[in-house]
């Protein structure tokens, strides 16, 4: 299957924080969007990537895709399902 | 007539420092007690004992300062309530578990109803030495697989669905292991690195990864006077009937080798751990 198409409506920075503090900011983040909107949460190497993904699926959100910055930070573009 | 105390002791009756007061071990398994079962306890240690109970090392129940004369009616209202006691001594005690799939969000395996047909299977029987199974649901390992003389662990066998992968890239990461690699193209799986934990399975957001619960099985664990880990000497086993067969042969190479109170682990140690492979590995196959 090929790369899904995106647009990304909003974007967050995570990297400042550490779990599950990460998780919150983007739990946050995605309850301001509306249903179908696309967030981008920036995400430290390490356990933020390990586990928030997963926070996120497991929350009814559709995970996109985990975009590797090259800086030692990732992107986890999700689009927000449901209110 | 004498006090036959190893016959209490041996029923779950532990003889305390205060004479003829016991401590009743009841019979927990995987951790789990209703909450009628719970009442009956705390009426029982209100009556009978000191108005408390002990919680022990292995998620028992232990009801203090019970009285000599009052064994027996102790025993009966206890059974009345739903409630059995336990077993000390040389013989199959009582199973652990975690919470497992039911449950926990980490689980890979159900663990309450694999706990309830082990102890259901072996609980109470007499052996060389005392012999302890626990069950934990995941490599996570919150119930500590490898102190036990058998020890089951839940993993996950994964496979891998191509045709509905995206190559999000959230897998390559979430693996610990670093099993998982990506070139562009295609994701790789290392399976010789893949320790059955189950985060591809459980991050992937396209259902690409499927997995199928497992036993990861440990043998000759002791974490008393000696301490050593459970060694997993099978790959992990996909069948409840094969796990039964493997334990059912652990047990029997146990009572076959073992001298009188000697535990699992000095018994494999003196027998040879190809000697127990070998019985192992002939239960595992032969189904």
């Amino acid at each position: 299957m090929a790369d899904l198409p995106y647009t990304i409506d909003a974007e967050v920075d995570a990297t400042d924080v550490v779990c599950p503090v990460t998780f919150v900011k983007a739990k946050v983040a995605l309850e301001e969007l509306d249903d179908g909107q696309i967030l981008a949460v920036r995400l430290n190497d390490g356990e933020p990537v390990q586990n928030v993904p997963r926070s996120v699926k497991d929350e009814g959100h559709q995970v996109l895709k985990l975009v590797d910055n090259g800086d030692g930070t990732y992107n986890l573009i999700v689009r927000k399902v449901g209110d | 007539m004498a006090v036959d105390y190893k016959a209490l002791k041996n029923g779950g009756f532990m003889r305390q420092v205060q004479k003829d007061n016991f401590s009743l071990r009841l019979k927990v398994v995987g951790g789990n007690l209703t909450a009628e079962q719970l009442i009956t306890i705390a009426e029982i240690a209100k009556k009978y004992g000191a108005s408390a109970v002990h919680l022990t090392s292995r998620q028992g129940v232990e009801i203090p300062f019970i009285k000599l004369p009052d064994v027996e009616a102790v025993k009966a209202e206890l059974a009345a309530g739903g409630v059995d006691t336990g077993v000390c001594g040389p013989r199959v005690r009582t199973v652990t578990a975690c919470q497992g799939s039911d449950i926990c969000p980490s689980g890979c395996i159900e663990t309450y109803g694999l706990a309830k047909d082990i102890s259901d299977r072996y609980f109470g029987r007499e052996l060389p030495h005392k012999f302890k199974f626990g069950v934990t649901g995941c490599v996570n390992n919150c119930l500590k697989a490898e102190e036990n003389d058998v020890g089951v662990k839940g993993g996950l066998i994964i496979s891998y669905d191509k045709a509905a992968c995206t190559m999000c890239g959230v897998c390559v990461k979430a693996c610990r292991e670093g099993a998982i690699t990506e070139d562009g193209e295609a994701l790789a799986l290392d399976t010789a690195k893949c320790n059955n934990c189950g985060r591809c399975v459980k991050s992937c957001p396209f259902d690409a990864w499927q997995g199928k619960p497992g036993y990861i099985v440990s043998f000759g664990g002791t974490f008393g006077n000696k301490i050593a880990k459970g060694e997993e000497i099978l790959p992990i086993i996909e069948e409840r009937e094969a796990l039964f067969r493997v334990a059912d042969a652990a047990l029997a190479f146990f009572d076959k080798n073992a001298k009188p109170s000697e535990r699992f682990r000095v018994a494999i140690e003196r027998a040879g751990w190809d000697a127990l492979k070998t019985e192992i590995l002939e239960a595992y196959n032969n189904g």
